[in-house]
């Protein structure tokens, strides 16, 4: 069986706020500004919670008020980290055996500029989904993307 | 053609599929590819190029062969999916705490 060990997918923005602002927005206030269309949820997202805290849930709550998980907080250093666990699997199922990491690192670089670093690692963990291609096209990823690429439009 | 549409375009075809699969069960070289598949060397040689360029496979020289093997930056479909959902959710968060009220 052939391993592979993939790259992590990193991603920085800098934003005009402080540390704590930039760290406020993005974990406490996260349903403000995440896709609406990135939703697990029947009846379309309605907000999405980080509960700050080690070990506290991250989930996303529907119009319905209905809740589907999308991992958990592993580690919250306010204003300087986040370490979460997304446990979506290539089918966008929570799956709580399975695992990746996004860590987010807040870092200022002024009284009123933060580079917001993000990370989403051991993207390993999906090796065997990954590489069953053929599976996976059937199984959904061109209807999502083309689904999201009409949202976009 | 986008990123997007390359990797879709190389993995629609079926022969080009079952190359990829082929090579991520194991790293070989298009002379071991074509002793297994009912495919010419020119041809898989053609389809290798083109999962190289979706950056679905990489190929390393090996004296007068190169091997190929899956793209350890790359994850396929998954990748690209995962690199534009991200890039995506950084801009709309940078859009809101730009907006947020300083209060």
């Amino acid at each position: 069986m052939h391993t592979i060990e993939p790259a992590p997918v990193r991603k920085s923005v800098t934003v005009r706020a402080s540390a704590e602002k930039a760290f406020d927005v993005f974990v406490n206030d996260m349903g403000s500004w995440w896709i609406k269309g990135h939703s697990l949820t029947e009846s379309g997202q309605k907000t999405v919670v980080v509960e700050a805290v080690a070990g506290g849930r991250w989930y996303e709550i529907g119009n319905a008020g209905e809740e589907r998980d999308w991992g958990h907080v592993i580690a919250c250093d306010r204003p300087n980290r986040i370490l979460l666990a997304w446990q979506l699997n290539a089918d966008f199922t929570f799956d709580p055996a399975f695992h990746t990491e996004v860590e987010v690192l807040f870092e200022a670089k002024g009284d009123n500029e933060t580079t917001v670093v993000l990370e989403h690692r051991q993207l390993a963990n999906y090796g065997a989904k990954a590489q069953d291609v053929g599976g996976m096209l059937d199984s959904g990823w061109g209807g999502l993307l083309a689904s999201y690429a009409a949202k976009v439009a | 053609m986008t990123y997007e549409d390359r990797l879709f375009a190389a993995l629609a075809d079926p022969t080009r599929r079952a190359i990829f699969e082929r090579v991520a069960g194991q790293r070989q070289s298009v002379a071991e590819l074509a002793r297994t598949m009912p495919v010419s060397q020119p041809a898989i040689s053609q389809h290798l190029k083109i999962l190289k360029e979706a950056r679905l496979v990489r190929d390393v020289p090996s004296g007068a062969r190169r091997i190929y093997s899956i793209d350890p930056e790359g994850l396929g479909p998954l990748r690209a999916w995962l690199d534009r959902f991200w890039s995506e959710q950084l801009a709309a968060f940078k859009a809101a705490v730009e907006t947020a009220d300083d209060s």
